[in-house]
């Protein structure tokens, strides 16, 4: 019996080669694929930050250098970028404030009609952006909210809510209603027990729900546009007006220093959110 | 001290979660609350807890009304089933949280936290105060948080289902320590728990919840000879319940809207025939069937259009044979 299955079991073995064989070049095609959609562009972007001069029908830039480089030093690019950043910074902190106490109340069902309110964070969302926020535009010039960091802070913040209030209440979902009855049945107040038991946990996934904040107030370009230009200018406008006057190398520049900060907080931010808490995106 | 609830009445919607609950807990003992899941027992204890806030009727501890008191100020220290650990705390800090909110000298701390794993008996794991909940067992985890609990030297301990997220072989050993932990201390304690096995080995009194009531109440003992309805002697473990009653010789005879109720173990099996046995409850079946326990053999008797299960030491043939039950361990309701 024993005999008899050892040499069964042999073309087993072999049929692993060509399977092998075959799942080695499917993951490679994949690779490669990835790598020519994620790369491919950046390189052309990265190409055209550097080219000097290029003219159709080189395929390579005749001329490359850092002339555009230089320009980050330079007024118009570094303002947009800090101004960009303490927007983002700006925002992020009001959302923070908003936001905690919301979805805290929806997470624990003790707000008043919570799922509706959890609802209004969405609703921007569900309609094409361009027209909620040229409507929102519209109401800022009465304000005299238009041109203003204000303005533009108000503007991140309908897009922006929508990402913390949903991530949060998540996160405040997580997190046992239990952990909190047990520090209320020993005596803690509600406040003490809020700051010393459900805030340190939530930790995480506040940080994780600001950072998605700030990366989409930094990368925010409809609202700016409508609301800030010309007076509030922040990077992807700034992008946006350079590669109209067909700079595509500044264009080019400003989209790639606008990369970085987006993918060094996405990396940290993977390592405090929880798929549970994007997956409960939407669910009321 | 004795803890009681006066007519008690909790609803949810249309569901009456507690239907007029009045009973007493008494001082010093360890009391089960037991019944299967939705008959009330843990909106009961939560409402001892102050987490749930009754419609009507009245809770008091000792001589204080306690019914609109805020769950801080109760004096009655919880246990949860899921633990409720803080996991950004360590043990050390889990258990000196409470006893710093009630200001205790900074000096006593560590000494009272200590105590509370010596109660426990978790003094005895190296270095056990300064880890984390998530880093020991789920029996230790249920160690500190009863640990977390008694260290305040509340007046009541409540207790929610504490063991029902053990796998079997702890769930006994943290059984027995909880029972040593309560006689010890001397504290009012109140069990919450579905297993009534659970219930009966470890307390001095066992409640039986209803939808919403209390069914019976009682030493565990007394509760399990003489159970007041068909739903008590069900619940706390009769095999067999059929829908049958008893002529006039004792014979079991098929009866529509009346249940007859008796335990497997109260069952002796005889030969067929012969005449009716005296002052006993009988009826003659098939063995259809023997599954070896361990401790025994289960019989399987198909009797009329029912089958009854019975306990024997020893292994019988299949046929015919006669059950003979005495009346007193034979419950039957209308």
């Amino acid at each position: 019996m024993e005999g008899r299955r050892a040499p069964g079991s042999k073309p087993q073995a072999r049929g692993r080669g060509p399977r092998g064989l075959g799942a080695i070049i499917g993951r490679t095609a994949l690779v490669a694929i990835l790598l020519a959609v994620i790369v491919g562009p950046l390189l052309g972007l990265v190409l055209w930050s550097v080219a000097e001069r290029w003219y159709w029908p080189a395929v390579f830039p005749q001329q490359i250098g850092t002339k555009y480089w230089a320009r980050i030093t330079q007024g118009d690019l570094l303002g947009a970028l800090t101004r960009g950043v303490s927007i983002a910074l700006v925002t992020t902190a009001a959302a923070l404030v908003t936001s905690v106490p919301i979805a805290y109340g929806a997470a624990r069902a003790r707000l008043p009609l919570g799922p509706v309110v959890l609802m209004l964070f969405l609703l921007p969302q569900a309609f094409p952006q361009l027209p909620v926020f040229a409507s929102a535009a519209v109401l800022f010039y009465r304000w005299n909210l238009a041109g203003t960091f204000l303005g533009v802070v108000l503007i991140h913040l309908v897009g922006g809510l929508v990402y913390s209030v949903w991530t949060m209440t998540a996160v405040f979902r997580a997190i046992g209603e239990e952990i909190e009855e047990a520090a209320i049945n020993l005596g803690a107040s509600f406040t003490r027990t809020f700051f010393r038991i459900t805030l340190p946990l939530a930790l995480p996934g506040v940080v994780a729900s600001s950072i998605l904040v700030f990366i989409y107030s930094l990368d925010e370009f409809t609202g700016t546009l409508l609301v800030g230009a010309p007076y509030v200018t922040t990077l992807p406008v700034y992008m946006y007006t350079a590669s109209l006057g067909y700079e595509l190398q500044i264009a080019s520049v400003t989209a790639l220093v606008l990369m970085i900060p987006g993918v060094v907080l996405l990396v940290a931010m993977e390592r405090f959110l929880r798929a549970e808490y994007l997956a409960f995106f939407g669910r009321l | 001290m004795e803890v009681r609830v006066e007519n008690l009445v909790k609803r949810y919607g249309q569901v009456r979660a507690l239907d007029g609950v009045t009973q007493a807990f008494p001082s010093g003992a360890l009391t089960a609350v037991v019944g299967p899941s939705g008959c009330g027992k843990t909106t009961l204890l939560r409402s001892l807890a102050g987490f749930v806030t009754p419609d009507a009727g009245r809770i008091l501890m000792g001589d204080r009304d306690v019914t609109g008191v805020m769950p801080q100020a109760r004096d009655a220290a919880m246990v949860f089933q899921s633990y409720a650990l803080w996991p950004h705390m360590t043990v050390f800090e889990n258990i000196a949280f409470a006893l710093r909110l009630r200001k205790v000298p900074r000096g006593d701390v560590a000494g009272r936290v200590g105590e509370a794993l010596e109660l426990v008996e978790l003094d005895r794991v190296p270095g056990v105060e300064r880890r984390r909940p998530r880093e020991l067992s789920g029996g230790q985890q249920q160690r500190v948080a009863l640990a977390r609990a008694v260290a305040v030297r509340p007046k009541v301990l409540l207790l929610d289902e504490p063991l029902s997220n053990l796998d079997a072989k702890i769930r006994h050993r943290v059984r027995v320590e909880i029972r040593a932990l309560q006689r010890r201390t001397g504290i009012t304690a109140i069990y919450v728990t579905h297993d009534q096995e659970e219930a009966m080995s470890i307390a001095d009194m066992v409640v039986v919840m209803d939808s919403g009531r209390v069914a019976q109440a009682g030493r565990p003992e007394e509760v399990y000879a003489s159970p007041r309805d068909a739903f008590v002697a069900e619940f706390l473990g009769a095999t067999n319940v059929l829908s049958a009653g008893i002529d006039p010789s004792g014979r079991i005879v098929p009866a529509e809207g009346s249940r007859l109720i008796f335990r497997a173990e109260d069952i002796e099996m005889l030969p067929s025939g012969g005449p009716p046995p005296e002052g006993a409850v009988w009826a003659d079946g098939e063995l259809v069937d023997m599954l070896f326990l361990g401790a025994g053999y289960r019989a399987y008797v198909q009797v009329g259009g029912e089958v009854v299960m019975a306990d024997r030491r020893t292994l019988l043939p299949r046929g015919p044979v006669r059950l003979v039950v005495p009346r007193e361990k034979t419950y039957l309701f209308g």
